[in-house]
């Protein structure tokens, strides 16, 4: 019996060790419950939240591009998808085939949706054909309960209304590459487009607006139960261009007749660009639905460069264009009044090298007024030697030569204006006195763009220092119009403008100027301007002794460059338009005969219409009524 | 039949077994299932299919070994305990030889009508047969070491069979089991510190017959913020439901965590997470009040029995219910490895609601032959 009471005894104290045991394991949990629920409930709350919240984007709808009246030049275009959620359909095979009933379904698309099924979530919907004809849609809708899981999805595509005719300056937009990421989720989005040329690029920040947010509640797969909260984004903004359509048309139209062109058309005053082609030009929706690589060979490898918007990017020897600048420099440094007078026999002597001038004959003696008119090369050479390259660059950069006009659209390219540290940094050798005779004519090393000859044109005429615009930041036209932008005075004397556009009038507007043929007739909308052609290759010594040949003579790629600047009505001059025919020389006459035709075309057509002073709703604004036809327009 | 007789002489009516069962305990053992079934009506999204309907059926008929277990001769079961045990090895064995494969892990024996995991069933028979074998030794037998060697193999036997299924979980929960059944039984602590010696000794070895998986849980264990979206995610997902639960919860049927599919095995081995979350601390700190309770209750059954054989067998089977529990729930808050232990009586699952209900029927049976007497051979003994 004692030997009972012991283990009696021993079993108690071991149960009650063991109860202390199993109640020392179930306050350790009940412990850990308290830290995990009272102490952390918080934290473990938020991490609850970030779980089963999920912050979607709503992309914003992208702002249009619009003409200085209104036209939309890029739009939003609704567009319908027709998508399968395999889930809802159960059979999708069986669905796609009740479907090839209604539409067509390839067998690429087929093999496609079945392969994309078995990939992803049953509850994600996969496209089925994408942009659906009206026809087609009607088709479907009707059939739609017979259609389980199929419904019809809302997208949304850029427009370009005129196509080619405004690719160079509106440009296109296209999925974003890695690059472009700087952060902003939106850009992540699938199906995203971002602005990669022109105005869409640019302005790219302002269309896009900021992206609007829903807060939906989603399951460990990433299912989207329901939405809890929503933000509406902002959409993006509206850019109004300077680019009045109905010239822009009809400036297209019009170059369509040579093999490629650039012509720019500006408002004066104001800076607006109110026309800028570049021809010929592309197409941009293959950019944004994506090129084949056949399409991108043949336009890269066009020697027209329909790619390149030569306007802005393409930079040509301005030729006796410049010659506008050289005599305000002679003029202003007072090394020429309108009195000096020089002979020219057709070449002039200097050093041990002759130059000559383009008329084989010479000009004899002349002055400024018929030195511009006839635009003679020795008269030129002989005032750039004595105003020198020091003050001739200097009054060119303040034409804007040499530097970005910073017009608003990327790919601009500077040209060039030589100088003797340009010289001796790229060559180390010294500036020579002959390059300076050779730039008075704008050859050489100088180098400009159609836009920066606008531009001086522009400068000449109002004596400030117009900068061009293609984006209106007050938007459209009004009525009771909108200030001008107060550009400073370029500090040329009012005589010195004078002299030069006296010049300028009687290129065109004299008989014997070199641009006389090119005149506009229509009384009140008379012309002044500049013409010019420059060389793509040298002429050799030989090829000079045999005479000019005949422009079908030399291959098209090597013919000059015909250029011609002006500016219109010659008494107060509001428009200007400059123009650059690419390999257009050659045919006599230089820049005269086949760009002053395009600008008198442009400047008459502009003078009539007048979009600088008109507003929307006047009558005429819309653009089928006032774009004659290219039948009544003279050829070039 | 002369089991059927007390120490009084007179034979115990089946109405005075029914009168004498400790209905409190089964009252409580209601009340804990009746919390399982709500809560798989909720891990369902409101719903009593797939899972709740299921449950109740199983309880239902689990209730009838229950009963039946507590209201047998209590020396039927002594004399039952080595076959038992011999037939629950059996079935282990069998289920290593040619057992479904499941989740990486062979467990299951498909009887047709359930899905029998034996090594549930094998806790029951390892305390049984510990027990009758503890029953027949003296003192001077526990304190010698040749008594202590076949005990020792009745529980690494079995262990170490369903720890190559691998069940990790369970062979911890056999282990555990017999050494508390060595503790009670008495046995020297000498022996106790040559046992943890010698298992010292078995964890490199043991370490080879863990497979990847489990393995990746004791890593993960070790270090659970490492590896949030691979094998830590099913822990950190189950203690931020947990944490976002709170002091009164998320409301019945609307634990985020568990309803959008972040918590694993929401209806087994996770089932403490999904309550804990609905219905926070209070509703956990509850459950785990309810639990307590039962092992209470158990302990003082235990404790009131005559024989030794059925003090052994009531806290053996009441340790091995509060090992289910602790386990479980140390496992889903993250102070274990993840071993996949049910929670008893709340976890959808058949052979482990079987289980467990036959223990609380043989824990009943102690609490209603408490004045039986047992020789060491199990017969009568009149007092």
């Amino acid at each position: 019996m004692r030997r009972d009471t012991l283990r009696q005894k021993l079993f108690t104290r071991r149960a009650a060790i063991l109860a202390g045991g199993q109640g020392l394991l179930l306050a350790a949990i009940g412990g850990r419950m308290y830290q995990l629920q009272i102490l952390d409930s918080e934290r473990y709350t938020v991490l609850a939240d970030e779980n089963r919240i999920s912050l979607r984007l709503i992309a914003p709808v992208r702002g249009r591009i619009l003409d200085r009246f209104g036209i939309a030049l890029a739009e939003n275009q609704q567009n319908y998808h027709l998508v399968v959620v395999p889930e809802q359909a159960g059979d999708v095979a069986a669905t796609l085939d009740a479907l090839g009933a209604l539409i067509e379904v390839s067998e690429t698309d087929r093999r496609r949706v079945l392969r994309e099924m078995r990939r992803k979530h049953s509850f994600v919907p996969i496209v089925v054909r994408a942009n659906l004809g009206w026809d087609e849609m009607a088709r479907i809708e009707v059939a739609i309960p017979e259609l389980p899981g199929l419904s019809i999805d809302q997208g949304v595509t850029r427009r370009y209304p005129f196509g080619e005719t405004t690719a160079h300056v509106v440009g296109y937009v296209a999925a974003v590459s890695d690059q472009e990421l700087d952060g902003d989720p939106l850009l992540e989005m699938p199906d995203f487009r971002i602005g990669k040329s022109g105005v869409e690029k640019s302005q790219d920040l302002e269309l896009r607006g900021t992206a609007g947010t829903s807060q939906v509640e989603v399951n460990a797969l990433g299912r989207v139960v329901r939405e809890l909260a929503r933000v509406a984004g902002k959409p993006g903004r509206d850019a109004v261009t300077s680019l009045d359509m109905a010239m822009q048309e009809f400036v297209t139209r019009r170059c369509s007749s040579e093999q490629s062109v650039a012509c720019v058309l500006l408002d004066a005053v104001t800076g607006d660009i109110l026309a800028l082609v570049s021809s010929p030009s592309f197409d941009p929706v293959p950019f944004s639905t994506g090129l084949t690589s056949a399409m991108w060979q043949e336009l890269a490898n066009d020697p027209r460069k329909p790619l390149s918007n030569k306007v802005i990017a393409g930079v040509y020897p301005p030729g006796s264009t410049f010659k506008p600048v050289v005599a305000s420099a002679a003029l202003t440094a007072g090394v020429l009044t309108p009195q000096t007078s020089f002979t020219c026999p057709g070449y002039l002597q200097f050093g041990n090298a002759t130059f000559h001038c383009w008329r084989h004959g010479g000009h004899g003696t002349l002055r400024l007024h018929d030195a511009i008119k006839k635009s003679c090369d020795v008269f030129f050479y002989e005032t750039a030697r004595r105003v020198g390259i020091d003050r001739l660059a200097a009054m060119a950069r303040r034409f804007g030569f040499g530097d970005l006009v910073g017009v608003g659209i990327p790919g601009e390219r500077p040209g060039l204006i030589p100088s003797r540290e340009w010289k001796f940094a790229t060559s180390g050798s010294a500036w020579t006195q002959g390059e300076t005779l050779i730039a008075g004519i704008g050859q050489g090393s100088v180098l400009a763009t159609p836009l920066q000859l606008a531009t001086m044109v522009a400068r000449l005429v109002t004596g400030r220092a117009v900068t061009p615009r293609l984006v209106r930041p007050e938007g459209l036209m009004r009525p009771g119009g909108t200030p001008a932008p107060d550009f400073p005075f370029l500090g040329l004397h009012p005589q010195t403008i004078a002299l030069v556009l006296d010049g300028m009038n009687a290129v065109v507007n004299e008989q014997g100027g070199t641009a006389f043929a090119a005149r506009i007739r229509e009384p009140g909308f008379a012309m002044g301007g500049k013409s010019g052609t420059s060389q793509v290759r040298h002429i050799s010594d030989y090829e000079r002794s045999r005479g000019a040949r005949k422009a079908r003579q030399i291959p098209w790629k090597q013919r000059d460059h015909a250029l011609f600047l002006a500016f219109a009505p010659v008494g107060a001059p509001r428009y200007v338009c400059a123009t650059v025919v690419e390999h257009g020389g050659n045919s006599g006459g230089g820049g005269s005969a086949v760009a002053a035709p395009i600008c008198r075309d442009v400047l008459l057509e502009v003078q009539r219409r007048d979009p600088a002073r008109r507003v929307p709703g006047e009558n005429g604004v819309a653009i089928d009524d006032t774009v004659p036809n290219r039948a009544g327009v003279p050829g070039g | 039949m002369a089991g059927l007789t007390s120490d009084l002489g007179h034979e115990l009516s089946v109405l005075d077994k029914l009168c004498s069962i400790s209905w409190g305990l089964v009252l409580l053992v209601f009340i804990a299932a009746a919390c399982g079934i709500a809560e798989l009506y909720s891990a369902a999204d409101g719903d009593m299919q797939p899972w709740a309907a299921t449950q109740m059926v199983r309880f239902g008929i689990a209730l009838v070994p229950m009963i039946g277990a507590a209201l047998l001769g209590i020396r039927h079961w002594f004399r039952a305990a080595y076959w038992m045990y011999a037939v629950a090895l059996a079935l282990v064995v069998a289920v290593d030889l040619r057992g479904f494969v499941g989740m990486g892990a062979r467990r299951w024996i498909d009887l047709g009508l359930i899905q029998l995991q034996p090594s549930s069933l094998m806790n029951i028979a390892l305390v049984l047969a510990l027990a009758r074998y503890f029953h027949a030794r003296s003192d001077e037998d526990i304190a010698r070491l040749r008594y202590l060697i076949p005990p020792a193999l009745m529980v690494l036997i079995p262990a170490m069979l369903v720890l190559k299924q691998p069940d990790l979980g369970t062979a911890i929960m056999l282990l555990i089991t017999g050494a508390a059944l060595f503790f009670i039984a008495g046995v020297r602590l000498r022996f106790f510190a040559l046992m943890a010696l010698g298992a010292a000794a078995a964890v490199p070895a043991g370490w080879h017959f863990l497979r990847d998986y489990q393995k990746n849980r004791i890593y993960t264990f070790l270090d659970p913020e490492s590896d949030p979206l691979g094998a830590g995610y099913h822990i950190l997902q189950s203690k931020i439901a947990l944490g976002s639960g709170g002091f009164f919860g998320r409301g019945f049927l609307n634990g985020s965590q568990s309803h959008l599919s972040f918590l694993p095995e929401k209806q087994t081995d996770f089932i403490f997470t999904t309550l804990a979350e609905e219905f926070g601390f209070v509703g956990g700190f509850g459950l785990l009040a309810l639990y307590t309770l039962m092992i209470g209750y158990g302990f003082v059954i235990a404790l009131r029995c005559r024989s030794h054989f059925g003090r052994l067998l009531g806290l053996g089977i009441v340790t091995n219910f509060s090992l289910y529990v602790f386990i479980n729930t140390a496992m889903v808050m993250g102070l274990i490895p993840v071993v996949g232990v049910p929670l008893p009586l709340i976890s959808y699952g058949g052979t482990a609601m079987l289980a467990v209900m036959f223990g609380f029927g043989l824990l009943l049976n102690v609490g209603v032959h408490r004045d039986d007497h047992l020789g060491p051979k199990g017969e009568t003994q009149l007092g």
